[in-house]
């Protein structure tokens, strides 16, 4: 079942083209990645998406959607005076306990990090609570904009797991921005490559061949190739 | 104790909490200078008070509302930093103020004046303040998202920059409040040393509001307290009780790492 429809997406900001004719379809389930160098437009496609700014063309999801949204991250201080608990009451100050040990069963933490500083767990540990703190309200489609950025390695495995093990459980559709090459083929249905223009889309071993990323990144990133030949 | 005095406690105390209750969202926004030298720009509207005898509190929540909402569209439709727009604000209007405010009242307008309030403008004040108050922990949750993350918080539906807007307004009133009391020049101090100094000692957004709050009543109480017995401005004294709150939890802050 389709549930996202863009065409001929174009976004502007200022006079300057930032998106330009985007085409793509997302199905119920999939998991899709959003690959391309800085500057190449991915966070303002997303920004689109959640209809925060201005655009022509058409974004068309399925009626009545929820959708989460986690950020790359949290420009916090480590002495926020705020805690994961309240972080979560900000959402819905009437949220049951319940429902807050079921989302921290998800992302896999413990429920001693709820009397815990925002500002005080560790990076990892703030990104799956971004994840926790989107699910909450059992959104069908799950924008993720490089959860990954400032984890160490582990980490972001950990993290692709944990989205790869939501989406199969809800059968959550995933839309997610990442540079990480290798995830992307690990774990995501389709790729949607961009650089201001939609320069590919469809599935992670068509899309990442060696000239296809070098018409997206450069030269530089070709030697990521042989990760691909599993 | 006289009714005037008691008049005088009460006000401060009410204007107080306002001012703290804005502050801890001004230091949860990292703002502290910026909201410290906005809170300058109010000194041309009261200089237009003085001079055409109005109110200078209508002058000074004019003067503003002007600057916040001016800095708020030029945020958005410049691009430039916050802190640039305030800082040309700031100086723009200290220019202004001091060439037109008469030389007699300059003084009282720096560093304010509460012996001269009158119980018509304490009610004023006090019902100011409480609608404030309510303002402030009715958006309250809603702010403190936002400033975390725009994105996240517009994900959920929340509208960041009418709340911005929202949140300018309770600003420039509760700074024009408080200026009677300790002036322009020290109006700054009232919003951010008793949420600075909140912040610590605790770790919960709960705790951070009520402990501004209360240092916020102790500093307002025991400044006119002193400046009582020294007879002294109470502006100053007023600031300085603060500071020595803020020394004291900084020390908190050291022993308890």
């Amino acid at each position: 079942m389709q549930i996202l429809k863009v065409k001929n997406l174009n976004v502007k900001i200022g006079r300057a083209p930032i998106l330009e004719d985007i085409n793509f379809e997302v199905n119920r389930g999939e998991i899709v990645a959003i690959i391309g160098p800085n500057g190449a437009g991915k966070t303002t496609l997303f920004k689109a998406l959640l209809d925060l700014i201005p655009y022509e063309g058409k974004i068309i999801w399925k009626p009545k959607l929820k959708i989460g949204y986690v950020p790359q991250r949290l420009d916090i201080d480590i002495d926020l005076p705020l805690t994961v608990k309240e972080f979560f009451n900000l959402r819905d100050s009437k949220i049951s306990d319940a429902k807050i040990t079921e989302a921290l069963d998800y992302i896999q933490l413990d429920n001693s990090v709820l009397e815990k500083g925002l500002g005080e767990i560790s990076v990892g540990q703030r990104q799956r609570l971004l994840v926790g703190w989107s699910i909450l309200d059992n959104p069908e489609v799950l924008l993720f904009d490089e959860p990954t950025a400032d984890v160490d390695v582990y980490g972001q495995e950990s993290i692709y797991k944990m989205i790869s093990h939501l989406q199969k459980k809800f059968q959550m559709t995933v839309i997610l921005i990442s540079h990480d090459l290798n995830i992307i083929y690990k774990y995501s249905n389709k790729v949607l490559c961009l650089n201001h223009r939609n320069l590919c889309f469809g599935s992670p071993e068509l899309m990442l061949e060696p000239n296809r990323l070098k018409d997206l990144f450069g030269e530089e990133k070709g030697f990521y190739h042989h990760d691909h030949k599993h | 104790m006289e009714a005037q005095t008691l008049q005088l406690f009460i006000t401060a105390i009410f204007v107080s909490i306002s001012a703290s209750l804005l502050g801890s969202f001004v230091i949860l926004k990292k703002m502290a200078l910026v909201g410290d030298a906005l809170s300058h720009v109010a000194l041309p509207g009261i200089a237009l008070g003085l001079i055409f005898h109005f109110n200078p509190f209508y002058g000074a929540f004019a003067a503003l509302l002007v600057a916040v909402i001016g800095v708020w569209m030029l945020k958005y439709r410049t691009n430039l930093p916050l802190d640039t727009l305030v800082g040309i604000f700031f100086t723009t209007s200290l220019a202004l103020g001091i060439l037109f405010i008469p030389e007699p009242d300059l003084l009282e307008i720096m560093f304010g004046n509460i012996a001269a309030l009158s119980l018509n403008q304490a009610i004023i004040s006090i019902v100011i303040s409480i609608l404030l108050i309510a303002a402030i922990l009715i958006i309250h949750k809603k702010l403190t998202l936002s400033m975390l993350s725009e994105e996240l918080a517009n994900s959920i539906g929340i509208r960041t920059r009418r709340l911005e807007f929202i949140y300018l307004i309770i600003f420039a009133l509760a700074v024009a409040l408080g200026i009677r009391f300790v002036g322009v020049l020290l109006m700054g101090a009232l919003v951010v040393i008793p949420p600075a100094s909140a912040k610590n000692m605790v770790k919960s957004l709960f705790n951070f509001m009520l402990l501004s709050v209360i240092f916020g009543i102790i500093a307002a109480i025991s400044g006119i307290y002193a400046s009582n017995i020294f007879h002294l401005p109470p502006g100053p004294l007023f600031v300085l009780s603060s500071s020595v709150i803020f020394i004291f939890t900084l020390l908190y802050r050291w022993f308890k790492k």
